[in-house]
């Protein structure tokens, strides 16, 4: 008890000072941010095109449309749950628009209302369906996943005769949606797409969302643990449908930019990509448990790919090693964010 | 005499063909701790989760402030004034003290669609009324993760002491906790009941209960064993009825006569 009553009046004993490093490495997106230097760094260094202008936008573009689903699925990781649907839905929007402004001639503006109808009602069964079967969102997905899979390509041939739709450039109103989703913006002589806005947008917003609002709140609460949110009374079944409607509608802005801007969509596309977002959003920090993660580092996971992605090009290496760089670079992630939130939960 | 704040009679749950509960009766005043004792599997747990709708009754009364009522959510009890802390799932733990204690009734500023959390004030407020119970955290801003069990327990009590709760029902809130932990916590639900709730205290130890208890109320496999007042019963007569009385003596008997053998 000697020990105890040495302790300097006024001050807690049990509150030793945390330095500036340990303030900094609390934060779930540090890890990330990390990594994007030394990536960024290594290329810039390696290869010669990556700091050029032009260089730059192709992989800001890369990262712009990954990382747009990505922070939606980070969202959705903090609420606990997992959407392998995302990736194929990109394509399935972007069918329903294309079919319905090509084939049926339905005005742009209206195609694209249309297909978000469609995204936030598969997002809404998505959410549904989790919460009323209580399976896991990674078995109750992954059938939505193949089945979005399978309508994509039967309809498409039943429509069409072929698997894929083109032609959105004479349907009416392309020109009005096509500067709003798939223009460019030219800075200093280069063209930036303008799907980079849109990324730091939902970036932006869906940052203040988790972290300033009532909503950001019950996210992290009914992924950190339902039940107890539950018993203060929050709306566990409502916030977990919102966080699927969340993905659908990031998959349905992706599905839109893609369809504007390459005017014609194949019935296979996005397969794959439901892993590259949970990829991006674990490397920015989220926990495959729930309860923690942040939207900026699922930005910056997307970021870091777009980089890798691009850089491995301009560095004239096979595009082979870049699956391996993301075997190696997710692993590290884990690793790494593994070991800080350790670390955070000690430090305060 | 006062109407009681909650009042049960008669009350009875059935799960498919498990009497879970039958025929228990008891009342929760204002200002007084009523304690649920029983062993494993005796109807403590689908009472508390009769009173903070979880469950339904089948039968018998359920009287709030003297209105006969039927709880349809963990909500609409928590709106009567109702609040219960579970032993293991009371907060978040990757979530921040102060994120914690609001959680379900976070204060907002703004109009319209743009509400933002009032972070300020909400740290502010949990630190004040964690001080009033005499809580002395060290961070509102750590994840309750990093607590102890009982520190955890004493956030719990304090948000429900805080959001204006008339009746406060803790479901073993001591059985984790070792023996100055415990104490610690018990201090906190007397400071509740010094407050003017009423406490309803689950547990499965006569010598946790008593310190703090006015009422106690004996379950045994479903059943009522019986509704004291502390002036009618003593702490050994309440540890005997609750290991069974008779029973735990022809254990004694046996055992000893092992030991001798």
């Amino acid at each position: 008890m000697a020990v105890a009553a040495q302790a300097p009046p006024g001050a807690d004993e049990r509150l030793g000072r945390p330095g500036p490093l340990d303030r900094l490495i609390v934060r779930p997106e540090i890890g990330s941010l990390l990594g994007a230097l030394l990536v960024f760094a290594f290329f810039s260094v390696v290869t010669e095109r990556f700091l050029s202008p032009g260089g730059v936008a192709t992989w800001l573009d890369d990262a712009s449309t990954l990382g747009i689903v990505a922070v939606a699925v980070a969202m959705l990781m903090i609420g606990g749950e997992f959407d392998l649907s995302a990736g194929v839905m990109t394509a399935s929007t972007a069918l329903v628009t294309a079919v319905l402004s090509t084939r049926l001639g339905v005005n742009v503006w209206l195609a694209l209302l249309l297909s978000l109808v469609f995204a936030l009602a598969v997002g809404a069964l998505n959410g549904w369906l989790v919460m009323r079967t209580g399976l896991p969102s990674f078995i109750v997905t992954l059938g939505t996943f193949l089945a979005l899979q399978g309508l994509n390509l039967g309809v498409t041939r039943l429509i069409t005769g072929t698997v894929q739709v083109s032609g959105m450039r004479e349907a009416d109103g392309y020109a009005s949606a096509g500067f709003l989703f798939a223009s460019t913006i030219t800075a200093g002589g280069t063209a930036f797409y303008v799907s980079i806005l849109w990324w730091v947008l939902v970036t932006a917003v869906a940052a203040v969302v988790l972290l300033r609002t009532r909503f950001g709140n019950w996210v992290f609460a009914v992924g950190g643990s339902a039940v107890g949110a539950r018993a203060v009374g929050v709306p566990v079944t409502r916030t977990k449908i919102l966080l699927f409607c969340t993905t659908a509608f990031a998959a349905w802005l992706v599905g839109s930019i893609n369809i504007l801007r390459f005017t014609s969509v194949q019935a296979n596309q996005g397969i794959g990509l439901e892993f590259q977002f949970i990829i991006a959003a674990v490397i920015g920090g989220c926990l495959l448990t729930g309860g923690f993660g942040s939207a900026v580092g699922a930005a910056i996971g997307a970021l870091i790919f777009g980089m890798a992605r691009q850089g491995i090009v301009y560095a004239q290496w096979n595009s082979d090693w870049f699956q391996l760089f993301l075997g190696v670079m997710l692993l590290a992630a884990v690793l790494v964010n593994n070991a800080l939130r350790r670390r955070a939960e000690r430090v305060r | 005499m006062t109407t009681p704040l909650i009042e049960v009679s008669g009350i009875g749950k059935t799960h498919g063909s498990v009497i879970a509960l039958d025929d228990v009766s008891t009342v929760v005043n204002a200002g007084e701790v009523t304690c649920v004792l029983g062993d494993n599997g005796a109807g403590k747990s689908t009472l508390i989760k009769v009173l903070a709708g979880v469950h339904r009754h089948d039968r018998g009364v359920l009287r709030v402030q003297g209105e006969e009522t039927t709880f349809s959510s963990p909500r609409d009890a928590l709106d009567r004034g109702i609040a219960t802390v579970y032993q293991d799932l009371a907060v978040v733990p990757l979530m921040s003290v102060w994120r914690n204690f609001w959680l379900g009734s976070e204060p907002v500023v703004g109009f319209g669609p743009l509400k933002f959390l009032d972070r300020r004030r909400a740290r502010e407020v949990t630190r004040t009324a964690l001080a009033e119970m005499g809580i002395d955290l060290r961070d509102v801003e750590q994840p309750v993760g990093t607590l102890s069990g009982g520190e955890r327990q004493c956030v719990a009590i304090a948000r429900a002491v805080h959001f204006g709760a008339k009746v406060l029902i803790l479901d073993e809130p001591t059985a984790a906790l070792g023996v100055k932990q415990a104490g610690v916590v018990l201090k906190y639900v007397a400071q509740a009941r010094d407050r003017g709730l009423g406490v309803v205290l689950i547990t499965h130890n006569p010598h946790h209960a008593y310190p703090v208890g006015d009422r106690f109320l004996l379950l045994k496999r479903g059943r009522s064993l019986g509704s004291h007042d502390k002036a009618d019963i003593s702490v050994e007569e309440l540890t005997r009825q609750m290991a069974g009385g008779a029973e735990l003596e022809a254990l004694e008997h046996e055992l000893r006569g092992d030991a001798i053998g």
